[in-house]
């Protein structure tokens, strides 16, 4: 080997190498955001409020806490399902219903169980952040999760 | 130290160091609230915590990184730095930036995307300190000597600072937004952090064990090759599950599993270049860090990588504590060792003393490395558990964590064990002005006249 490989020759193939493997991968990430956009996310509109959903998700970290899609810390449950979980996907007004009680009922306060803090989310923020959840469970992701649970 | 400039590299380690205690008490609070969930919940909500653990880590190892960079730079390319006044601008830059955000995650303001939470003002406050650096070491490198490991580390930072660019984008279709943000997230560290991780290595190497430059240099590239070749596909392990095509499994897969070659190598070339080099250097603790960081990031990267990333296997386990264990095992052995490794060559020259810290340091690199070991043995047990019970039986997530508390238990033990061996690496590593334990040290302690001193303070030659 260390006859042949000098490291002017190693040197290239790092440089070729690498410029090959960038070009595979920018293709497939143009490949993928057509995808995206036409295909696994299709099925549900991204409309304003979900866009404002998406916003007060980030606003109060949220994935800090849940997943996401599996992404995320793994304090407290996935919510990328939540909305089959409780068997709302669709029906938006009962979603945003449930999702509503369940905001207001936290903190639970019970002593030994994982917090949750209370957010003073406004009606609409309260529906956008449901149609948000909504939106994500009806994504295309190659069937994941396993099950309900998450 | 051969030259003044290098002693821009001591604030920067000041600065990480103080970081790395913020980020490890922070985890040792977040372990705590697994076990009390009660703790502090509604003053410091856990969601905050861990934003301060992640990111103070983050940044630590980043000014780590730039430290290393304006040490090692001025040796390799044989000139001073093109303006050690810039360095420390951008310094301030970063630390106003990093006091800003953790005042900012305390109060509650910071942006939602998961380790990119800074407020827009400190992401724009990165990208100026990351030009102003990039400017300057390639100004520097530009007008001096060029090596292979001036070369990888500057093409390393050049690449992992353009890839920021993409924390400035947040698309609202949160598939689009995740598939981006691995670009920062993934290309950082399963690529272009590799590449800074073998040029400081491979100069540990040349300066711990006197081994030829041109075998060094050319086992830097066969990594550093291997690494993009595998790491920049491999970002299709992240694919599998975000709304992206299918056929990222099965690329994902096969690269990813090639992910463990690079870090192989680098366990390799570390073993192979001491057992190959005739020096015998007094800093002791920095060859300790040096091969543990390459040995703990081949099992904690590598191997615990594997465990969980192939497609099937993952959609099982994606995002369970097998996820956590993998991480804390992974950012501990490559970034964190190395970084640990870096200063503690480092800092007997910017100090201008002898390396006197040797047992404590080395103390502190069996309790961290051990405690973080535990750590992650325990959150595997704990993910395996959670793995099984919700993802194949389907039991709901919070009574599956209810019966993982005793996992919990001895993670925080562990925790409590790294967080003093870190207090005590950062004492060992700013405090004694004496040699300690000189007697149980084994070899002849280090004089001030001795050759093996007049070594340490010139940087090994």
């Amino acid at each position: 080997m260390s006859e042949f490989l000098t490291k002017s020759r190693a040197r290239n193939i790092f440089y070729g190498g690498s410029l090959f493997f960038i070009g595979i991968f920018a293709v497939l990430s143009i490949d993928s955001h057509l995808y995206v956009v036409n295909e696994s996310t299709s099925k549900a509109e991204l409309t304003d409020e979900v866009v404002l959903g998406k916003h007060v998700w980030e606003k109060h970290a949220c994935i800090n806490c849940h997943t996401l899609h599996g992404e995320g810390a793994y304090f407290a449950p996935e919510v990328g399902n939540v909305m089959t979980r409780w068997g709302v996907l669709d029906d938006p007004d009962d979603a945003a219903e449930t999702l509503g009680s369940w905001m207001e009922a936290q903190p639970s306060r019970i002593e030994g169980r994982r917090q949750m803090p209370f957010f003073d989310l406004t009606k609409e923020e309260v529906r956008g952040l449901s149609e948000f959840l909504r939106w994500a469970d009806k994504t295309n992701t190659q069937d994941w999760p396993p099950n309900d649970a998450g | 130290m051969k030259y003044s400039s290098q002693k821009v590299a001591y604030a920067y380690f000041v600065a990480a160091l103080g970081l790395f205690a913020i980020q490890v008490l922070g985890g040792l609070l977040a372990g705590w609230i697994y076990v009390a969930p009660n703790f502090l919940s509604e003053l410091l909500p856990f969601n905050i915590v861990r934003m301060l653990h992640t990111n103070a880590l983050i940044v630590w190892l980043l000014l780590g990184f730039f430290g290393a960079a304006y040490f090692i730079i001025p040796e390799e390319s044989e000139r001073e730095i093109h303006s050690v006044k810039l360095a420390y601008i951008q310094l301030i830059i970063l630390v106003v930036g990093t006091l800003g955000a953790v005042v900012s995650y305390i109060m509650g303001i910071h942006e939602g995307r998961e380790f990119l939470e800074q407020p827009l003002w400190v992401k724009v406050g990165i990208l100026v300190a990351a030009l102003i650096f990039l400017f300057n070491i390639s100004m520097t490198v530009l007008k001096g000597r060029k090596t292979a490991i001036t070369n990888i580390l500057v093409i390393g930072l050049w690449a992992l600072s353009l890839l920021w660019l993409f924390a400035f984008y947040n698309p609202d279709n949160l598939s689009l937004d995740k598939m981006y943000w691995w670009y920062v997230v993934h290309l950082w560290v399963e690529g272009t952090w590799e590449l800074v991780m073998a040029s400081i290595l491979g100069f540990l190497m040349l300066k711990l064990t006197g081994v030829d430059r041109e075998v060094i240099e050319k086992w830097l590239y066969i990594i550093v090759a291997t690494a993009l070749f595998s790491g920049i596909l491999g970002t299709g392990h992240h694919y599998y599950w975000i709304g992206l095509p299918g056929y990222w499994q099965w690329i994902g897969s096969v690269f990813s599993t090639l992910e463990v070659i690079p870090f192989f190598l680098m366990m390799t070339f570390s073993f192979v270049m001491v057992w190959k080099g005739r020096k015998n250097h007094p800093n002791k603790a920095a060859l300790l860090w040096s091969l543990g960081s390459a040995t703990v990031a081949f099992f904690g990267a590598g191997v615990w990588g594997f465990l969980h990333t192939l497609h099937g296997v993952n959609f099982y386990s994606h995002g369970t504590q097998i996820t956590a264990a993998h991480g804390h095992l992974a950012f501990f052995g490559a970034y964190v060792a190395l970084n640990l490794a870096v200063f503690t060559y480092a800092m007997p020259m910017l100090k201008g003393r002898n390396p006197y810290n040797q047992v404590l340091n080395m103390g502190s690199f069996w309790l961290m490395t051990g405690g973080m070991s535990f750590m992650t043995f325990v959150l595997t047990f704990a993910g395996t558990i959670q793995t099984h019970m919700q993802r194949v039986v389907g039991e709901d997530f919070m009574s599956v964590q209810d019966q993982l508390t005793v996992f919990y238990i001895m993670r925080f033990g562990a925790g409590a064990a790294v967080v003093i061996g870190a207090l005590l690496f950062i004492y060992s590593l700013l405090v004694p002005r004496k040699e300690l334990f000189t007697e149980t040290s084994g070899s002849k302690p280090v004089t001030g006249s001795s050759p093996e001193a007049q070594a340490v303070l010139e940087g090994g030659r």
